[in-house]
Parts: C-alpha cells; sequence; structure tokens
C-alpha cells in the first residue's frame, strides 16, 4: 500500500489513474450519460453526417446517429473486451509461469519454448491467424488475443518466481517442510503481484489498441456495435468531408489508452523504483 | 564471437520449429474438409476421394505433419485457395513493399529517436526532456490506422503535399523489378523523378509506423544515457578529462546503447504488426493487405504461410540484434 | 621553493547546507608525497572531488587551491590543469567504461592533453604499460577492462595517470579494493614511479599503514577540518592532537589493548560548534565547544589545530 502512496507523488500517474477511473464511471453509467441512448442500434437517416453541433456535440455518423453516444457507449465495449481478454490471458499465463519458475528441467524448459513458440510471430499476426480459425467476429477476436496474450504474463512470472525461488524466506519455508503448493499461493504469487499488476496494466492498454485495429480492418466488432475501431473504419469514406465522424472515435481510444499507460509506467515506478523505465 | 553468434542461431530454432508445428496443427483445425474447400461445393464423393489421395488428406496424421514439414523447408507453402497461385510467389511479390516500409519507418525511428533521447537525458528535467517524455507516451497511446487517417486528412486532403496512397503515382509507372524495392529499383534504371515520387510516398505511412517505435527508442535512450550518467566511469572520465562533448555523446552512449538495440529487435515486430493497419489505410500492396485478404476470404492457406514467413523474418532479425549487442558491448557474449 | 598544491582555506558546501570541508589547507612540495588521512566521513573524497573539478551538482567551493601557480578552483584553469593533474582512482572495477578498449580510453584522454600524435602516444602508453608492469603491453591495449585482473587494472589506471606527463597524482585509496598482496605490490609501485619521475603526490588513505609506507607527510582530516600536519615520522612517533592519538591507539600493530574512540563522526549537516572533535575528546575544556581553534604552525614544520596544545603536547 505504500506503493499507493508513491504512486499519488506522482503527477503523471495520478493523471492516468483520474482518466482510467473516469473511462470506467462513463462505461458504468453509458446508457444513462449518453443522450441518444439508441444509437447504439438505430440509424436516423435524416440527420446523417451533419456536423457537430450544441445537440451533437461530436456530430453524426452516416447513419444519422449521435457520435458523442456512440463514443461513450463504446467505452463499455472497449474496456469490457480489454479486461476480458487481460484476465484470460492471466489465467493462462501465470499458472504456466508459476510452473516453469518453480520447476527445472524439462517441465521448466519445455513450458518456456512452448511460450516462445508464441512469442514468435507479432501479436496481431498470430491473432489474425488464430482468428480465422472461429467465425469472425468480436468474440473470436477476444480468443485470438488472449490466446495471444498470455505468454507476456507467462513470462513475466516466471522471471519473478525465478528470482523468488532464490530468495532466503523460500528456502526458509521449504526447510520447515512447507508444501511446494503452500509456498507458491501463499507466498510467492503475492510476491510476484506487483510485476503481474503492472504487465496487467499495461496489456489492458494494448489489448484496447489491437482489438481497435480488429475493428478496424473488420475482423473484429461487427455493425451495428459503437465499437472505435469499427467507426474509423466506417468514417473512412467520408472524408475530407466528414471530419467528425474519424476523428473523436480515435480521440476517445488515445486517451483511455494513454491513461493505462501512464497508470502502468507509475505502477512499475512505485512497485520498484529500481526497475524504473529502463526495462519492459 | 563465433561460438556466441552459432549458439544464438541454434537457440532460435526451437521456437520456429515449434511455429511450423503450430501452423500445421491450426490448418488441420480449421473447421470444415479441407479436401471440400479444396473441391468446391458441388464435388462428388468421388471427386473428394480422388483430391483426397491426391494431396494425401487421407494418410495418417504424422506423415501429413511429416510432408508438410519438408513442404515448409522447401519453399513450398501451397496454394492460395483464393488465387489458386502458389502462395510463395505471391508473397515474394509482396514481401519487398513491406519490407520497404518497415526499414523506412525503423531507419526514421531509430535517427529521430536516439538523438531525441539523448538530448532528452542531457537536459534533464528541462523543457526538451518534458516534451520528450510527453512523446514518448503519447506515441504509444495513439492508434496507428487513426493517425494515419488524421495525417492523410491534413497532408493529402487539405494540402495536397503528399500523396494519398500507393507506392507511386499511376503515370509514372514502375520501375523494371530487381529487388522489389522501388528506392533501389528507381536508381537502378536511372530514373530519378521515380524516385522522388517513390521516396513521397513513403513519407506518410513511413512517419505513421514508425511513430510508436520512436517514442520506444527514445525513451528507452533517455533512461539508459541517465542511467551511464550516474556512473563511476564517467566521474573517472571527467576527472581525467574527457571532453564534455565527446563524454556526451560518444562514451555514454555506448553503454546505453546496449538497451536501445534489444528494443529495435522487438521494434521490427512491432512494425511488422503496425504494417497491416498502415498498409490497409494507404493501399499499400504489402504483406499486410495480403494477410487482410486472406483472412477475408478465408485463405488460411495463405494466412498460415504469411505467419510463417513473418516468424522466419523475426527471428533473423532477434538474432541480428543479438549479435549487434555483443559486438557493441563484448561482456554480453560472455553469458 | 614555492609549493607545488597550496590548497588555502578551502568550503564546499552541498547543495541543501551540508558542509563539508570548513577551512582546509594542505601544502604539498615538489616531489613530496602528502598523505591525506581520516576516517569515512571526514571529507576527504571531497577534497580530491574539488581538486579535480568534479564536485556534485549544487556544490560550492570557497576558498583557493594554488596548483603551480594558478587558482584551479577557476573552471578554466581548471580545464587546463587536468592534463597536469594525474587521477589514481579508488575502484578499478568501476572507473573504467566497460564497452570500450584500454588503449581506446586512455588514448581519448592522451588525445586532448598530450602533445603528439596517435604514434607518439601509443609508443608512450607502451612504455608505461612497462613501467607498471602489466603483462603483454601489446595485446593490453586491445583488450576490454573485464578481461584485466583487479590489480592490472589499477595498474592500468596509473598507467593512464602517468600518460600526460603530470607533475602532480591525486590518489584515492586506489589500494582497498585490492587483496594485501597486490596491494604491497601496487604501494611499492607508486612509491618507485612518484621518486623515479620527481612526481608529487597527494594520497588519501584511512590506513596508518599504508600512510608510514609511503607518505613523507600527513594531514590528518577530522570532521571537514585539519587536525594536525606535519612529517609522517613525527606525526605518528609523537602524535599532537588527541584525535590523532586515539586514531593510532586504534591500530592494531600499535594498541597494547585494542581501544575505541568514544562516539561517532558528526553528521555534515549537524557539526559541533567550536572544535569539532570536542564532544569525543578526553582533554576537552569548557572554551573548546566555544572557539575553533585555527591551524597553527609549530616547530619542525608541523601544524596543529587544537585549543589546548599544551595539554595536548605533555602526554
Amino acid at each position: 500500500m505504500t506503493a499507493l502512496r508513491h504512486l499519488m507523488r506522482d503527477p503523471v500517474a495520478a493523471f492516468g489513474l483520474l482518466l482510467v477511473l473516469f473511462a470506467l464511471f462513463v462505461a458504468a453509467f453509458a446508457p444513462w450519460l449518453a443522450p441518444f441512448p439508441d444509437d447504439a442500434f438505430e440509424s436516423n437517416i435524416m440527420q446523417r453526417l451533419r456536423p457537430p453541433s450544441r445537440e451533437f456535440l461530436f456530430g453524426t455518423d452516416n447513419l444519422g446517429r449521435d457520435i458523442f453516444s456512440r463514443v461513450i457507449l463504446g467505452t463499455r465495449s472497449a474496456l469490457l473486451v480489454a479486461v476480458s481478454v487481460v484476465l484470460a490471458a492471466m489465467m493462462i499465463g501465470v499458472p504456466i509461469g508459476l510452473l516453469a519458475g518453480w520447476r527445472d528441467g524439462w517441465v521448466s524448459e519445455g513450458l518456456m519454448r512452448f511460450t516462445d513458440v508464441f512469442l514468435a510471430v507479432p501479436q496481431l499476426i498470430l491473432a489474425l491467424a488464430l482468428g480465422q480459425l472461429l467465425a469472425p467476429g468480436i468474440f473470436t477476436a477476444m480468443v485470438a488475443l488472449a490466446l495471444t496474450y498470455w505468454p507476456f504474463f507467462a513470462r513475466t512470472v516466471f522471471a519473478e518466481t525465478r528470482r523468488l525461488r532464490g530468495a532466503l524466506f523460500v528456502d526458509a519455508l521449504a526447510g520447515i517442510g512447507a508444501h511446494p503448493a503452500r509456498i507458491l499461493f501463499l507466498h510467492v504469487l503475492p510476491n510476484a503481484a506487483p510485476a503481474v499488476l503492472v504487465r496487467a496494466t499495461i496489456g489492458m492498454g494494448f489489448t484496447i489498441l489491437t482489438a481497435a485495429i480488429l475493428g478496424f480492418l473488420g475482423v473484429g466488432a461487427t455493425p451495428p456495435t459503437p465499437d472505435w475501431g469499427l467507426a474509423v473504419a466506417e468514417a473512412r469514406q467520408h472524408l475530407p468531408d466528414a471530419w467528425w465522424f474519424a476523428t473523436f472515435p480515435g480521440l476517445a481510444i488515445l486517451f483511455l489508452v494513454l491513461g493505462f499507460n501512464l497508470l502502468g509506467d507509475g505502477l512499475r515506478d512505485a512497485a520498484d523504483p529500481r526497475l524504473r523505465r529502463s526495462r519492459h | 564471437m563465433l561460438r556466441y553468434i552459432a549458439r544464438r542461431i541454434a537457440l532460435a530454432l526451437p521456437a520456429l520449429f515449434g511455429l511450423v508445428v503450430l501452423t500445421f496443427i491450426l490448418s488441420r483445425v480449421i473447421p470444415g474438409d479441407p479436401a471440400a474447400t479444396l473441391a468446391g461445393d458441388s464435388a462428388t464423393p468421388a471427386q473428394l476421394a480422388d483430391i483426397r489421395a491426391r494431396y494425401g488428406l487421407d494418410r495418417p496424421i504424422m506423415e501429413q505433419a511429416w510432408v508438410h514439414m519438408r513442404q515448409v523447408l522447401s519453399g513450398d507453402l501451397g496454394n492460395s485457395i483464393f488465387s489458386g497461385r502458389p502462395v510463395a510467389e505471391d508473397i515474394a511479390r509482396r514481401l519487398p513493399a513491406t519490407l520497404e516500409l518497415t526499414f523506412v519507418a525503423l531507419l526514421i525511428a531509430t535517427c529521430l529517436g536516439i538523438p531525441l533521447g539523448l538530448v532528452a537525458a542531457l537536459n534533464h528535467n528541462g523543457p526538451i526532456d518534458h516534451l520528450v517524455r510527453v512523446l514518448s507516451v503519447g506515441g504509444l497511446a495513439v492508434a496507428s490506422f487513426w493517425l494515419a487517417i488524421m495525417l492523410q486528412l491534413q497532408f493529402s486532403m487539405e494540402w495536397d503535399v503528399l500523396p494519398l496512397r500507393g507506392r507511386m503515382d499511376v503515370p509514372l509507372g514502375m520501375p523494371a523489378r530487381v529487388t522489389g524495392f522501388l528506392l533501389i529499383d528507381t536508381l537502378l534504371a536511372g530514373r530519378g523523378d521515380m524516385f522522388v515520387d517513390a521516396l513521397r510516398h513513403l513519407v506518410l505511412p513511413g512517419v505513421t509506423l514508425a511513430l510508436p517505435g520512436l517514442a520506444t527508442i527514445a525513451r528507452f535512450t533517455r533512461s539508459g544515457v541517465l542511467e551511464a550518467l550516474q556512473k563511476d566511469y564517467v566521474l573517472y572520465a571527467r576527472a581525467a578529462g574527457y571532453g564534455r562533448f565527446r563524454l556526451a555523446t560518444i562514451f555514454v552512449l555506448r553503454n546505453a546503447i546496449t538497451v536501445t538495440v534489444t528494443q529495435i529487435g522487438l521494434l521490427f515486430g512491432a512494425l511488422i504488426s503496425g504494417a497491416v493497419a498502415i498498409e490497409a489505410v494507404f493501399d499499400w500492396p504489402g504483406l499486410g493487405t495480403y494477410a487482410v485478404q486472406a483472412i477475408l476470404s478465408a485463405d488460411y492457406k495463405a494466412l498460415l504461410a504469411v505467419t510463417l514467413v513473418v516468424g522466419v523474418i523475426y527471428a533473423v532479425v532477434n538474432v541480428l540484434v543479438d549479435i549487434a549487442q555483443a559486438m557493441i558491448d563484448p561482456r554480453v557474449a560472455l553469458q | 621553493m614555492s609549493p607545488l598544491l597550496d590548497i588555502q582555506s578551502l568550503r564546499v558546501d552541498m547543495r541543501g547546507g551540508a558542509q563539508i570541508l570548513d577551512g582546509v589547507s594542505i601544502s604539498v612540495a615538489p616531489g613530496q608525497i602528502m598523505g591525506v588521512v581520516g576516517e569515512s566521513g571526514c571529507g576527504k573524497s571531497t577534497l580530491l572531488r574539488a581538486m579535480l573539478g568534479i564536485l556534485p551538482k549544487g556544490a560550492t567551493a570557497r576558498g583557493r587551491v594554488m596548483f603551480e601557480g594558478r587558482d584551479i578552483l577557476a573552471p578554466a584553469a581548471m580545464a587546463r590543469a587536468r592534463g597536469r593533474i594525474g587521477f589514481v582512482p579508488q575502484d578499478p572495477y568501476l572507473s573504467l567504461n566497460p564497452t570500450f578498449r584500454a588503449g581506446d580510453q586512455i588514448f581519448e584522454i592522451m588525445r586532448r592533453h598530450a602533445a603528439g600524435g596517435h604514434a607518439a602516444h601509443r609508443e608512450k602508453l607502451l612504455e608505461l604499460f612497462r613501467a607498471v608492469q602489466l603483462p603483454d603491453p601489446e595485446a593490453a591495449l586491445r583488450k576490454y577492462p573485464h578481461e584485466f585482473s583487479g590489480g592490472q587494472r589499477q595498474r592500468l589506471l596509473i598507467a593512464a595517470a602517468l600518460s600526460c606527463e603530470p607533475s602532480l597524482v591525486v590518489a584515492d585509496e586506489p589500494t582497498t579494493a585490492l587483496d594485501v598482496t597486490t596491494q604491497r605490490e601496487i604501494l611499492g609501485l607508486l612509491r618507485e614511479i612518484t621518486r623515479a619521475r620527481g612526481l608529487s603526490m597527494l594520497f588519501v588513505t584511512h590506513d596508518f599503514g599504508v600512510l608510514a609506507s609511503l607518505c613523507d607527510a600527513v594531514s590528518v582530516l577530522y570532521a571537514g577540518r585539519v587536525a594536525e600536519a606535519g612529517a609522517t615520522r613525527a606525526v605518528l612517533d609523537r602524535p599532537a592532537h588527541p584525535y590523532t592519538r586515539l586514531l593510532l591507539a586504534c591500530h592494531p600493530d600499535r594498541a597494547v589493548e585494542l581501544a575505541g574512540i568514544p562516539g561517532t563522526v558528526p553528521p555534515a549537516t549537524a557539526q559541533p560548534s567550536g572544535c569539532r572533535f570536542h564532544p569525543r575528546c578526553p582533554q576537552a575544556q569548557a572554551d573548546c565547544a566555544v572557539a575553533v581553534p585555527p591551524l597553527l604552525a609549530l616547530p619542525e614544520g608541523r601544524a596543529l589545530a587544537c585549543g589546548h596544545p599544551e595539554a595536548a603536547l605533555v602526554q
């Protein structure tokens, strides 16, 4: 908890936290905050492509829907997708990392080589390859993203477990006969938690961006979902006139990802000042 | 050193092998009957059986895997379901476009990123430092495709100073294909006008692709230099009378660069990923658009082949990066 | 003869107000090896850093450091003096840049401060490598720092210090990081080289044994001030300052029973008033807490800063 206090002293990280909390608030109360909540799926052709005004703060899109409302509603799906992906990746990666870090020999080597295979290809490419196994859509995208992000958790937890395995207190615990599972879950895992948390926060930002790219390419969210990436794709044909259509969803992505990145950096600095920004 | 190189290459092989196995598994896990996909909707059972025999799809799975391995190693990546042509050919045709874009982006990212990071570190807590830090964070938070579109909006549509799409203006035609890299081929063909045009087309996509990398490199160079400046050998060098400028640049940079060089390896992977979206925005005829097209047309052979090729390139780049690192900091080779 | 190095009333304050050095005066004659001895926290390192122009940011130095007739506290004079002062740092492991070859690092220094071209420098350095007894000098030029042992690295640094033909060598406890046998070799080397070339040396140490075997004269530092100074033999045999006496009594070679000095060195931010040693001094009197004793000259080239020298000399 002293880490939290450290965090509050860092204005940049505090700003990130603010952005994230704001986004969480918006996502939670989206249907009540959006002036036109039905624009998630209803169209109003008469009002298509109107520039920003008092009634439509961000203008309207090609189907006459209020972009401001759709950006607010999009926050919800962006966060839900990101949280699910990161949690799923954690649930796969953390146990693998723990096991590989704790044991030696074949088990450890095998698991880490297995992890390396998934890291052999840049994430987006692998996500595309995995994504085509299932019908294209947001669920497929989420599965694919989770399956490509877990190695990062595995690696982090592996490094932490190895580091802690050599720690004196672990030796002491093993010496008095504590069961390995007990040591792992009650002692190693809590100590590895800060690194995992940092990785998860940065992973949130990363997932939001990648999910947006998938939406943009047409292999993520499908219409009429108010997905930010999808919106930018839809906006392309209406440039340069309807500039508001492409601009605002992209700005939303920028601020949300910025928030998570700043928060993640701040957490990393707070957790271990020695790590700083010199390592990933 | 040679031993280190050999060791490093050997380390990369298991992952690549695993990748080939993975792509094979994926190709067999695709829902639907591969024979039916190849034959088409109205195939008779006899035709299906025939196709199965011809493509060896009725063989035991291990034998299929072995055949697959042999094929991949000999460069046969199958035929595209979409175009019918060998995938390897398609990829060979499109790869240079992506590589050229990626190299230009890498160049921009390093040539701007390293000096920016250095200046920021030497100007610690000053205005330039703050600016670079903002850039470092912002550059990683911006959606590449969105930035690309915004830049297109401003520079192509509004001001009309840079081209909107493609690698070259259609009326100019294309130079004779020697390497596939337009910047080289145009010069080889002696066409200065084509060279300039190709360069102009590389600006927007190159800059957009470079931005996250620039941000990362600036950030790591900055922290690397800051860390190096604290070291005792810097103190000793100052006492012994090293020149201030040389101290700040050559002396300290060598030590800070090792971290940055590692980043370049990871960066390359990010660049290739990023190229997919950027190519989509700029209609760039490279591997990225090929991959997206493959996904949308369910051409799994093409997509898996792209995955494999990208994996190999990535592995090669990482090995080269590690070797470069060992040359800069000889202690690395001892690990 | 005028001194080669004349530190006059050097005061160094750190950012934040901590006063590390308060009116230190030390004089080194040409060809003389002057030892500076004191416990950790007495300001030895700061003294060196002030002389070499590498004080940390925010530190202010007042007073004068006259070297070859010029005050080198001024940056311009410092820059010019760099080639004339050789520096042998304390830690051979950390002082060399691991990514540069040994020869290249030293050539860089010579490029700026030594006359002649690269070929001449190379010859000179090889000769120096032989003088400091580095095995296989030609190969050594191309090796990286981690390829040398600790003792060899220290020899490298000594060669580097001599590379620009200095008149003064400043050494910061250069043998502390080495094992005892290597220590003796290096000390012997230093003595031989400085004598042979007629160099002066300012040698910082906390070890009396080293002091005795190497230095002609000594200045004893306590809490940023000089407690006493004089010829090494004289100070060691007949210490005048209570602090020196107690310090020597702690030395295993000389003590009948090992004594300690009660109390601890005061922190730089909370120095005692008057004589800084008075809280721990067995002979402290009432006025010791009030008046700062000046460094007075005594016969036989000695100096002493004590409020009650009669009481001190009686012992």
